[in-house]
């Protein structure tokens, strides 16, 4: 019984030797894919710090002035007005419209249909 | 290990036979037991003194490794969890209170030379020259050669100028990288950001503080590495600050003005939407100029007129006189009191503009309508002038203003030493005391807050939030209706923009000599208002300096004329901005408008 727990062991201690050597250089790759994980994430981050101060100056309101002013005849941009401000009960209601050739009740229809017009 | 026995039956016998004692032999094999035990145990002690001694030697030994190599190697960052964005920006951006940049950083690099790297310091020295038209030749080479082993060249550099400097391809020339704090917007809102410089540099970083405006009163939030990512929110509009300085600068130039200040100002929060003053400056390289020895303070471009320029203010200050005789009930809106020009009070004689009188008799409504200094004077009389100090602290004229900018605390107005009654008098109409359009703009606020004070701001708040109650709400409505009149039918009528119900008060002040006495032909012009009268909102404060309006015969100097114009089209500008309606008819649509959509 007694060899057999050696032997046991000692395989044991061979298969831990071996399982801590390949988690050991597993951890390095590990941490250097993080590393250069790390630096592209900083250099992305820095384009986007850039991109974002890049679009601030671009979109800086004397530059937009400048730009709607130089492009007026296409775009016809103006400053907002007081008068712009519309009011929903300021808005007529859509015509109605006249189907069935001004006929809208079903007396006319059944009287007055003419036949020469295409049946709707 | 055979055990021998205590009494061996062998050695008894022959001992009971040559008759000897037989416990004797016990005895004696007791003493070798005994003495055989001591022996084997000592020997375990020792053995297990000799391990311990060991692991002791081994875990110092651990130790004392660990904290050379520790000692002796160079720090490293550990690498093995994420990071967040504060990699990057080491102080937080600045924002307005859309969140758009108003501050941001820009990763860049300075250059500095290791001379004794050098292969060629003449030929580098003229080729740096040629890059940077402010290094001189014959200098750097003289400070190349003259056995300096490190020397900064240039504190930030363009990609461009890198790529030029690269390219001469020196040992000696070596870049760091800067963090450079960027304004987009240029000169926009310049006076409220400040600017920035660097404090200690060194070779991989430098820091970055402030050194005036936000970025100076708010340093410590904006290092703080734990806020490094999040945004400095400011109350500040970016499309408002544009619009009110576009139309400013375009008073100051139709009203041949010197410069201007425009606030507006929420009168629920406190919160500033815009703070400009003119003429500005570019943060993004914060001038130094020097100015000649006889100007003012107020020339140099980096002086905000808003907040450190201390004027008298003229008649805007006649509503405080007239809301806390309402307050006190010593009259109403529609009292009518004594206002016949001229008044004479001991030396002084007080007069109306242009030498005018209203009097004799004048509702107190009208005595704000026409602007009467007289009926002012007389009100304050019957006020006193200890309440009518306690009244005016009360509204935050006494200390100079807790706005959050690194100005403010040095700007505290100018008060009479003394304050006999010629000083009750005068400071009712806005003469004799000095403050910021700030300080005015945040009393007309407590006005048109219903009676509330609010502290001016420039962090963007969440709510609103009120101070203490220095006047009635009845008193304050009575008062902003007083307001309104004057624009319907007073002094200010140019204000009027449709559908926005503007309520203001103009004030024209002398500008006083270094020498003493007041100019004749330089004036101070304000108008401090408040719209939509009904509900007010917003504050709109305009300062113009040494206007004067030139389209008439004669030069006009009144604020009526100059400041007015400028205030109402910034409210007919901003009110749609901020999303106010115009409580007027619109146009009606016509029918194809409607339809389409």
């Amino acid at each position: 019984m007694r060899p057999v727990i050696y032997v046991l062991t000692f395989l044991a201690v061979l298969g831990l030797g071996f399982w801590a050597y390949r988690e050991h250089y597993e951890t390095r790759q590990a941490i250097r894919e993080v590393s250069t994980l790390n630096a592209e994430i900083a250099s992305l981050r820095e384009a986007l710090a850039l991109q974002r101060a890049e679009w601030a100056y671009l979109n800086r309101p004397d530059r937009l002035r400048e730009l709607a002013s130089l492009n007026f005849e296409r775009l016809g941009l103006m400053p907002l007005e007081p008068t712009q401000f519309g009011d929903a009960a300021n808005l007529s209601y859509p015509a109605v419209e006249e189907f069935f050739g001004g006929i809208n009740n079903s007396v006319m229809v059944t009287g007055q249909l003419n036949p020469e017009e295409e049946p709707l | 290990m055979t055990r021998t026995p205590l009494r061996p039956l062998a050695r008894i016998l022959k001992a009971r036979a040559q008759g000897e004692n037989p416990d004797v032999i016990e005895r004696e094999n007791l003493r070798l037991r005994h003495e055989q035990g001591r022996d084997a145990s000592r020997n375990r002690a020792e053995v297990r003194l000799l391990i311990l001694g060991f692991a002791f030697f081994v875990a110092f030994s651990a130790i004392g490794a660990r904290m050379g190599i520790v000692a002796t190697t160079e720090a490293a960052e550990p690498r093995s969890f994420a990071s967040g964005a504060e990699i990057l920006a080491q102080r937080a951006d600045i924002t307005d209170r859309n969140g758009r940049v108003l501050a941001t950083n820009m990763l860049t690099h300075a250059l500095y030379a290791h001379p004794k790297d050098m292969v060629d310091p003449a030929r580098v020295a003229g080729e740096l020259a040629a890059i940077f038209p402010e290094l001189k030749a014959d200098d750097l080479t003289r400070r190349f050669t003259d056995g300096r082993s490190f020397i900064w060249l240039r504190k930030v550099l363009s990609p461009e100028q890198m790529q030029a400097v690269h390219d001469i391809g020196d040992p000696g020339l070596l870049f760091g990288p800067r963090e450079m704090r960027l304004y987009p917007n240029g000169t926009l809102a310049a006076h409220v950001l400040g600017g920035t410089s660097f404090g200690a540099e060194g070779v991989h970083s430098a820091e970055v503080i402030g050194t005036a405006g936000v970025e100076r009163a708010m340093d410590a939030r904006l290092r703080d590495p734990a806020l490094s990512a999040t945004p400095l929110e400011l109350s500040i509009d970016l499309t408002v600050q544009a619009a009110v300085e576009e139309i400013l600068d375009a008073g100051i130039t139709m009203m041949n003005a010197k410069g201007g200040a425009a606030i507006i100002m929420d009168v629920r929060t406190g919160e500033l939407l815009s703070l400009a003053s003119l003429p500005a400056f570019d943060p993004n390289n914060r001038p130094n100029p020097v100015l000649p020895k006889d100007a003012e303070p107020g020339d140099s471009p980096l002086f905000n007129r808003a907040v450190q320029g201390v004027y008298e203010l003229g008649s805007t200050f006649k509503i405080f006189a007239t809301a806390q005789a309402m307050e006190l009930g010593l009259v109403g809106p529609d009292t009518m009191v004594d206002a016949d020009a001229p008044m004479q009070w001991g030396r002084h004689r007080i007069r109306e503009f242009q030498n005018k009188n209203y009097g004799p008799l004048l509702s107190v409504t009208d005595v704000i309508v026409e602007s009467s200094n007289v009926g002012t004077a007389r009100l304050a009389l019957q006020i006193g002038g200890l309440r009518q100090q306690a009244f005016l602290k009360s509204l935050g004229f006494f200390e100079a203003t807790q706005i959050e900018l690194t100005e403010a605390p040095g700007a505290k107005p100018l008060l009479p030493a003394r304050w006999p009654d010629i000083v009750t008098i005068t400071t009712s109409y806005g003469h004799g005391m000095s403050a910021s359009p700030l300080h005015l703009a945040a009393a007309y606020a407590a006005i048109a807050n219903g009676g509330i004070t609010v502290k001016p701001t420039l962090i963007k708040q969440t709510g609103p939030r009120p101070g203490t109650r220095v006047m009635r709400e009845e008193v304050a409505d009575a008062s902003v209706s007083m307001l309104r009149q004057v624009v319907t039918r007073g002094t200010a009528s140019m204000a009027e923009v449709p559908g926005y119900e503007v309520a203001g008060k103009t004030g024209t002040a002398d500008k006083p000599k270094r020498t003493g006495g007041y100019y004749n032909d330089k004036v101070i012009n304000t108008f401090a208002s408040v719209f939509p009268a009904s509900d007010p909102r917003y504050v709109v404060l305009v300062t113009l300096d040494e206007p004067v309006e030139t389209s008439g015969t004669e030069p006009r100097r009144t604020a009526g004329w100059t400041a007015v114009p400028v205030a109402a089209e910034i409210t007919r500008r901003i009110a749609p901005l901020l999303d106010i309606r115009p409580v007027v008819e619109a146009p009606p649509l016509d029918g194809l408008t409607a339809v389409r959509n």
